[in-house]
């Protein structure tokens, strides 16, 4: 003959994360229990009534919890007991049950991401410390339930509602300190490195001269000439600047068959930079 | 004197032989008009399906030529895509996994799994279909539902004041909030999920400030 135990659980209310609420209300129910005094000899079992003798605890070896990660963008963020509304949009979950030794009890992993090694391990981690606080709260809470009752004071589910020990309705959202947003922010934005030079259009190569484009070589040799001469002067450039010209302009088949090697950067990209990859660059790849 | 005509008990109450019995707790109510109806207010979060509800259901399966939705009950909904205003078996009604759909109910007992239509009983559509994209869609009390359904209601025409904005209720304690901006949405969002706590005059401070800024 043998003790059969059955473990009702009733959801009042959620806010997401179901699992890890029902592992504790499941864990202290059991611990919390009493079950009737027995005594065996030889063949005959005598069941004690609650008044004859005190009832029993159960005899629980360990206290399993578990704790739920919730994981967006491919792992790329986790977070740890999700509310509904992060569990709506999650991409997976992943639930590990550990008791107070770091034994770890279960590993349940569903939705569509892929973990790393690391990734589990850094959880596993921040289980264990989950699970010891929470531990300690459940020790603490079963010590003051039985001194309560020890000292005939008042105890139970009925008697926690207006204490607000038990939230019955409604909790009070967290409040998030926003003071100093602001200077975090530009602590961050001062110390993430200085984007990368933009690469403006059109791509000026002396003071004067501007490119946009190839283009063809122009056979206007003269008209090109005086143009740029004349696009210098409008813009306020000095003589100096205007000799330059000239002188970009008699080596323009050099500079030309130069800027074909180099990148050249089209003013139409959105791209700050843009990396044109030249093919010997390229890593082979072997098969 | 008691008042001439049928008695009507409604939800939370119940007839055993000659007399009532009370199954939920709440405050009971009392409707004088027609014949009189008692009923029990209770405040409840879990919705069961109720035949005539309109809900806003979330289409979670297409099987051949009906949809599950997940209206918040113990059991998906079927909707056929026939019961679309318009809908031929040419004609089909564009659902896809994840839309929502606000409908009402002509099934709905604890012995049969429930069914929705997105038409009424002259085939006209009478605002219900498939809401339109983007919007917000979050859970609140049964309780805060019945109240915003109300005529008149306070809560809605205050609101109406802030900002102009589309709302859907569902009788599963779902509503679908769209405004001009994502974050007006979310604004009127948490209103409403305050709604349920907040004392009128609490509300109104919050709308004041909010339309002060």
């Amino acid at each position: 003959q043998v003790w059969q135990i059955r473990l009702d659980m009733h959801l009042l209310n959620h806010d997401g994360n179901i699992t890890d609420a029902a592992s504790i209300a499941g864990i202290v129910a059991l611990c919390h229990f009493r079950r009737p005094d027995v005594s065996v000899q030889g063949e005959e079992v005598t069941v004690y009534t609650p008044e004859e003798r005190d009832p029993v605890p159960l005899s629980i070896h360990h206290m399993p919890i578990c704790v739920s990660f919730a994981f967006f963008h491919q792992g790329t963020y986790l977070l740890v007991d999700p509310t509904e509304r992060e569990e709506r949009v999650m991409d997976g979950l992943l639930v590990i049950a550990m008791n107070k030794h770091h034994e770890i009890c279960t590993i349940q992993s569903s939705g569509v991401v892929m973990l790393l090694q690391d990734q589990i391990l850094r959880c596993s981690k921040i289980t264990a410390v989950k699970v010891g606080e929470i531990t300690e709260l459940i020790q603490k809470a079963l010590e003051n339930d039985q001194k309560a009752r020890k000292e005939g004071g008042k105890f139970g589910f009925a008697e926690s509602i207006p204490n607000q020990r038990i939230t019955a309705f409604k909790m009070e959202s967290a409040a998030v300190d926003t003071s100093d947003v602001e200077e975090q922010a530009g602590e961050i934005i001062a110390k993430a490195d200085p984007p990368s030079e933009v690469f403006a259009s059109p791509v000026l190569h002396t003071p004067g001269t501007a490119q946009i484009g190839e283009g063809i070589e122009s056979s206007w040799g003269d008209l090109e000439e005086s143009e740029k001469e004349e696009a210098a002067e409008e813009e306020g450039e000095s003589e100096a600047a205007a000799f330059e010209c000239e002188k970009v302009e008699t080596e323009d088949t050099s500079t030309l068959k130069e800027t074909k090697n180099e990148p050249i950067v089209l003013s139409d990209s959105e791209e700050e930079e843009v990396v044109i990859l030249e093919p010997q660059e390229l890593p082979r790849k072997t098969r | 004197a008691a008042p001439q005509g049928r008695l009507l008990c409604g939800p939370g109450l119940r007839r055993s032989g000659a007399g009532l019995l009370v199954t939920k707790c709440g405050l009971l109510r009392h409707r004088p008009a027609g014949g009189g109806a008692y009923w029990v207010d209770s405040q409840q979060k879990r919705y069961v399906p109720v035949k005539g509800d309109h809900v806003i259901g979330i289409v979670t399966a297409k099987a051949g030529d009906v949809f599950r939705l997940d209206v918040g009950g113990s059991e998906p909904a079927s909707l056929s895509y026939l019961a679309f205003e318009g809908a031929t078996k040419r004609n089909r009604p564009n659902v896809q996994v994840g839309d929502l759909i606000y409908g009402q109910f002509v099934v709905a007992n604890k012995d049969m799994e429930p069914e929705m239509v997105c038409i009424d009983s002259s085939g006209k559509s009478s605002g219900m279909g498939i809401i339109g994209q983007d919007g917000f869609l979050f859970k609140v009390s049964l309780g805060l539902i019945r109240k915003l359904l109300a005529p008149k209601c306070e809560i809605i025409q205050e609101l109406s004041q802030l900002y102009p904005f589309e709302l859907v209720l569902g009788m599963n304690g779902r509503i679908w909030v769209k405004a001009k901006t994502v974050q007006q949405t979310l604004i009127i969002v948490n209103i409403l999920e305050a709604c349920e706590y907040m004392t009128a005059e609490q509300r109104r401070q919050a709308l004041a400030k909010l339309s002060g800024n």
